[in-house]
């Protein structure tokens, strides 16, 4: 283990970490520029968790020791899961630990902690909550599977920073089965962290909501612990979707130091490029009915087979 | 036909034209309602009013809109044990006005369900607010209301509300659900009870108006302008044509003010955030122009008796023209873009349906009737001074799903900006207010406005001068509101938000 992995490792994480919540705060800003109104500052989610921070914790009177551990065990999750994604550099220590199937599992873990916590409390939204994303989840996760196995088929390999290495270093070709799953990967997105079509992040009516049902039990730090999170989840979806479709930039080990230097810029660039486009599709599109939602995920399943089909087909 | 027979002997009623009185004995009073129900009337209106030290103790009063008039019909009652008969099985939503009035008079009619309404736990079941002010208790009880259950495999209860997770007004819904299919819902009001038509018995009659325009603030107009019609029908006041055609104007702008901010809300309760962004800027404008030509932005003292307390140069009506046909002309593109957005539409088309025959038997009014194909609008079935004139179209739609209202939202607008634009080009010239005189002619007025919503009642009675007796402000809210329990059915759950708003109800009005 050379100082550089150490190195690249940690900044990896403190990347995460620190940008995450800058990058909700880009997509948000972007929605508010392309519905005409007064966009608020990119770093209005550091002002909310710091508030949150401040903030006394106060728990429903039935709350098991699971309300209170969800949070930290969702926000552990999401750390560990940006630790294995090759956001600047290839060269990961940690990642040699769980490879892209893990990773969906990993993803998993946070969900069914969420939901449990949810339901804990026994009200009818939690549950409510819960359901619908459990709803999705059963539906997202095989999509976001075929999508990995396609990138995995192409490079020989399930470890993430493998594959980002391998597509970054082979000669540029064009791969017409990664089209197709990129697309499916931007509809598992889009279900995955919450966003409209299938669920509305910024929404008041507590009878629509997926993801913010499920939070309306958590207050103080669980609650931004929670919320940070969710931040992570966006930023480890975006980089899971950079590693997989461009990857170019990533430092990879033979690179150096000067490699790692040059990704982080890109990154910046990636993320705000990615963040507009969300934040034009989520402008463009309305909430769909819940019923819609497996129609939604179900294009996303089929066109990751779609992608599949190519390369057994067309072997790229 | 049998009701010409009723016409024929009622009484002019003071405040609303082509209105009557009818006092009838008890064994009439169902006769009416039948005969009305038959020629294809509404109930509009029911309420109960107490006469301490008199003969006979208290009047039962409902209000038909029907031939393009109004018909009250008047029941005494002398014992107020007595129950009178109930008009629930002809009008559904004659129960909760009947509830109300128990609640508020403790004159019972013999309807089965005796579940309070209004009264929460705040006074006791034996205290009635308009007979003698209840004590206000030390700790409030808890407010134990027995809601229907459905029984069966894999039903469950959600309970939402009175607080929302959002800024908006207290309501409490029970849903009965399988999966996210809604099987029943069942309202609970009353939460904003805050005893406006105590009040009104403590304020001086020519000052009511006042509170008249708060009783449900996106109405102030329509309220303020049902009272002083009321009001000057009573003490026979000549109201100026100039004051007149402001008074169709601040009604209309109030319209248009509704209209646009519930379309944008509409759009956001489908996600679809552009839409609230569009029309809350085109809301503002009109506002602020409202705001920099009749000088209140919200017109909540424009009516008062008499006349108005706003004018209009002819400059500022130039300017309030123009804000109109451009907003006109926006409200032309959005329309555009919300029918051509395919995910807007597909949330809007077919959730709650109401058809017209249901919205017929149950007596839907106002903007959510015209969708669902009941094609009546008092601007138009009876129009009042200076409807007479400028005549406006009636915006109707039969699909009666959230759509059908929002179509006849976008119909309306534009209807109205019309209208509006209209009475400003032909504004006449004169006095702004007529002297309202102290004596009062005929003790009971009743006026009738159609506010964005629906037909607003506001009945007023005094029997010393200067004095209001009791004073009944009806919004279109109370029969609306039990229509929702039917336009969810069979609906899922999270388009719930969706449908209500689409009906955009008032708690306040309907509370009082």
């Amino acid at each position: 283990m050379t100082p550089l992995r150490i190195v690249t490792q940690l900044l990896e994480i403190a990347a995460a970490l620190i940008a995450a919540p800058a990058f909700l705060g880009w997509v948000n800003q972007c929605r508010a520029w392309l519905q005409n109104r007064r966009a608020p500052s990119v770093l209005q989610p550091y002002y909310g968790l710091r508030k949150l921070f401040g903030k006394d914790v106060i728990l429903a009177e039935n709350a098991s020791a699971l309300f209170r551990f969800a949070p930290y065990a969702v926000f552990g999750t999401m750390v560990a899961a940006a630790a294995i994604i090759p956001s600047m550099g290839t060269g990961l220590p940690l990642s040699t630990a769980a490879d892209a199937i893990a990773l969906v599992g990993l993803l998993a873990t946070a969900r069914v902690f969420v939901s449990l916590a949810a339901m804990d409390v026994g009200t009818a939204f939690g549950t409510l909550g819960a359901r619908r994303e459990m709803m999705v989840g059963f539906l997202a996760e095989p999509a976001l599977l075929m999508v990995l196995f396609v990138a995995a088929m192409i490079s020989h390999t399930t470890s993430l920073p493998l594959i980002a290495e391998g597509l970054t270093t082979r000669a540029l070709a064009l791969y017409p089965s990664l089209a197709f799953t990129a697309v499916a990967f931007t509809l598992v997105l889009l279900a995955e962290n919450a966003r409209i079509p299938v669920d509305n992040p910024a929404t008041h009516l507590e009878l629509t909501m997926i993801h913010e049902a499920m939070l309306l039990e958590y207050s103080g730090r669980h609650l931004a612990m929670m919320e940070w999170a969710a931040a992570l989840k966006l930023f480890n979806y975006a980089c899971i979707g950079f590693a997989l479709f461009i990857p170019w930039g990533t430092g990879t080990e033979a690179g150096g130091p000067a490699a790692l230097m040059l990704a982080a810029p890109l990154l910046a660039l990636k993320l705000a490029v990615a963040g507009a486009g969300l934040a034009v599709v989520e402008t463009l599109s309305a909430k769909l009915r819940v019923f819609r939602a497996p129609e939604f995920l179900a294009t996303a399943f089929l066109l990751a087979v779609l992608g599949l089909l190519v390369y057994l087909l067309l072997g790229a | 036909m049998a009701l010409t027979r009723w016409w024929s002997r009622g009484e002019r009623l003071a405040g609303k034209p082509s209105g009557a009185l009818l006092a009838v004995e008890p064994q009439e009073w169902l006769g009416v309602a039948t005969d009305v129900a038959a020629a294809g009337g509404q109930l509009l209106a029911l309420w109960a009013t107490r006469y301490p030290d008199c003969s006979p103790a208290a009047l039962v009063r409902a209000a038909y809109l029907v031939d393009g008039g109004l018909l009250v019909a008047q029941l005494p009652v002398a014992d107020p044990a007595h129950r009178y008969r109930g008009l629930q099985e002809l009008y559904p939503a004659a129960a909760r006005m009947q509830r109300a009035a128990a609640d508020l008079t403790g004159i019972l009619s013999d309807a089965a369900d005796r579940r309070p309404w209004l009264r929460h736990a705040a006074w006791a079941p034996d205290q009635h607010p308009l007979s003698a002010p209840p004590p206000i208790p030390a700790a409030p009880a808890v407010d134990d209301y027995a809601f229907v259950r459905v029984e069966g495999e894999g039903v469950h209860e959600i309970a939402v509300g009175p607080v929302h997770a959002g800024i908006i007004e207290p309501g409490h819904f029970r849903f009965s659900v399988v999966g996210e299919k809604v099987l029943k819902l069942e309202e609970r009001l009353g939460y904003v009870h805050k005893g406006i038509e105590r009040r009104f018995t403590e304020l001086p009659l020519l000052d009511g108006h006042r509170l008249a325009a708060r009783v449900s603030g996106d109405s102030a107009v329509a309220y303020a302008w049902a009272y002083c019609q009321a009001l000057e029908g009573m003490t026979g006041t000549a109201v100026p044509p100039r004051a007149l055609w402001l008074r169709a104007l601040c009604l209309e702008l109030e319209r248009v003010q509704n209209h646009l901010g519930d379309l944008g809300a509409l759009g956001n309760d489908a996600g679809f955030a552009f839409g609230l962004a569009q029309f809350s800027r085109l809301k503002e404008e009109l506002t602020r122009a409202i705001g920099a030509t009749l000088g209140q932005r919200y017109l909540l003292d424009a009516v008062v008796p008499g006349g108005v307390a706003v004018d209009l140069q002819d400059q500022a009506a130039r300017t309030l023209a123009v804000v109109l046909a451009r907003t006109s002309s926006r409200v032309r593109e959005l329309h555009a873009i919300y029918d051509d957005h395919a995910g807007v539409r597909d949330r809007f088309a077919g959730a709650g349906r109401v058809e017209p025959e249901l919205a017929q038997r149950l007596g839907l009014i106002g903007l959510a009737g015209r969708a669902s194909g009941q094609g009546s609008d008092l601007r138009v079935d009876s129009p009042w001074p200076p409807y007479h004139v400028i005549t406006p179209k009636l915006c109707m739609r039969r699909d009666g799903d959230v759509a059908a209202r929002v179509a006849v939202r976008f119909d309306e607008v534009e209807e109205s900006c019309r209208l509006a634009r209209a009475l400003l080009s032909e504004l006449p010239g004169g006095a702004l207010a007529a002297p309202v005189p102290a004596a009062v002619a005929a003790p009971l007025g009743v006026g009738v406005i159609e506010g964005w919503r629906g037909p607003v009642l506001v009945a007023l009675e005094s029997r010393e001068p200067g004095r209001i007796h009791r004073c009944h402000a009806h919004d279109p809210s109370w029969q609306n509101w039990p229509v929702i329990e039917h336009a969810v059915m069979g609906n899922i759950v999270p388009d719930f938000p969706l449908i209500n708003k689409s009906f955009n109800l008032s708690y306040s009005g309907h509370d009082l």
